[in-house]
């Protein structure tokens, strides 16, 4: 940011530069490879052959600190709460997370007597895409994966944002 | 050995720990606390009942007025009879002497049932909680339990079945 800022006379190149990043970044987010419950299950079956997320550039990294994206895939419990927000802040930016299913997003069938049971993951980490469903099957989980690319390629990361 | 035949052994053996009640079916018995590990140990090395088995161990909250319950069925892979055997606790300080190094199956029965209802079982040699973590508050599968409002920061929202949301 620093570094181009003020080098060229107008900010054609700059805006460019921006879009190829967005590009480049959009289309290889990597994701954390974690499950919490049975939507795991969905998301193995959306990487394996029939549905194969890598055609849309999404990999599976066993550390937090190789992977952009973090799918909280199944019921999130209190005591895996802590550890999620752990792992959250484990990844490097840029980070993005996506809420799978009803129990990630709300609960789910655990919303009114689940004692132990975290009522949505965004009351500890920041959602991004919240995918519906119980469990949702693989082609929404990659709608909700396209969503995400869209969004990131709208990113504008060498441009200042003004507040 | 029929079910009446496993109680008379217990009688005669412990005299008066077997504790009356009618709403029993017929393979249930309930013994008094105090002597239970004596009992135990009978029960699994008596040649004649030899209980091999330890097939569940179990907690029953029975409400607000009854006691707290520990259940224990027991199976004998020789003889192919089995037993319930029924173990009332006080509400306020439940208690009850470990099983643990006699069925090792115990060891996380024990645990989970402490984990759930509260319910010590003296003797066993690593009491702690086992789904739930260290510093959960309370006893969930009570009837009187109140969920945490929070837990580490984390707010957990409340609804109420007649008013709706809180």
């Amino acid at each position: 940011m620093g570094v181009l800022e003020n080098k060229f006379q107008d900010n054609v190149i700059v805006a460019s530069l921006d879009k190829l990043l967005g590009w480049a970044r959009s289309t290889s987010p990597w994701y954390f490879q974690f499950g919490l419950a049975c939507c795991a299950i969905e998301m193995m079956a959306s990487a394996a052959s029939r549905h194969d997320l890598e055609r849309i550039g999404m990999m599976p990294r066993s550390s937090p600190r190789q992977a952009d994206v973090m799918i909280v895939a199944g019921t999130v419990t209190m005591k895996m709460a802590l550890r999620v927000k752990k792992l959250y802040e484990q990844m490097a930016d840029p980070k993005y997370v996506i809420s799978m299913g009803s129990c990630a997003t709300s609960g789910g069938p655990y919303w009114q007597h689940g004692y132990h049971v975290l009522k949505g993951v965004d009351l500890v980490v920041p959602v991004d895409v919240y995918v519906p469903g119980c469990p949702p099957r693989p082609e929404a989980l990659i709608e909700g994966l396209l969503k995400l690319q869209e969004k990131i390629q709208t990113e504008r990361p060498l441009t200042r944002k003004i507040a | 050995m029929t079910s009446a035949e496993i109680k008379a052994a217990i009688e005669s053996q412990f005299p008066g720990t077997i504790v009356e009640r009618e709403d029993l079916a017929d393979h249930q018995v309930e013994l008094k606390g105090d002597q239970w590990l004596d009992i135990a140990t009978f029960l699994k090395n008596d040649p004649n009942l030899s209980f091999d088995q330890l097939e569940c161990l179990t907690g029953v909250d029975t409400g607000e007025e009854g006691p707290l319950e520990t259940r224990y069925n027991l199976h004998s892979m020789e003889h192919r009879h089995k037993i319930e055997v029924i173990i009332s606790h006080d509400r306020e300080n439940p208690k009850v002497g470990s099983i643990e190094q006699l069925w090792r199956i115990g060891d996380w029965f024990e645990r989970e049932t402490y984990d759930m209802y509260g319910i010590v079982y003296e003797g066993h040699r690593d009491m702690r909680r086992i789904l739930c973590p260290d510093d959960w508050e309370g006893w969930p599968l009570r009837k009187d339990y109140e969920g945490q409002e929070s837990y580490h920061g984390i707010v957990v929202p409340k609804m109420k079945e007649e008013d709706g949301w809180e």
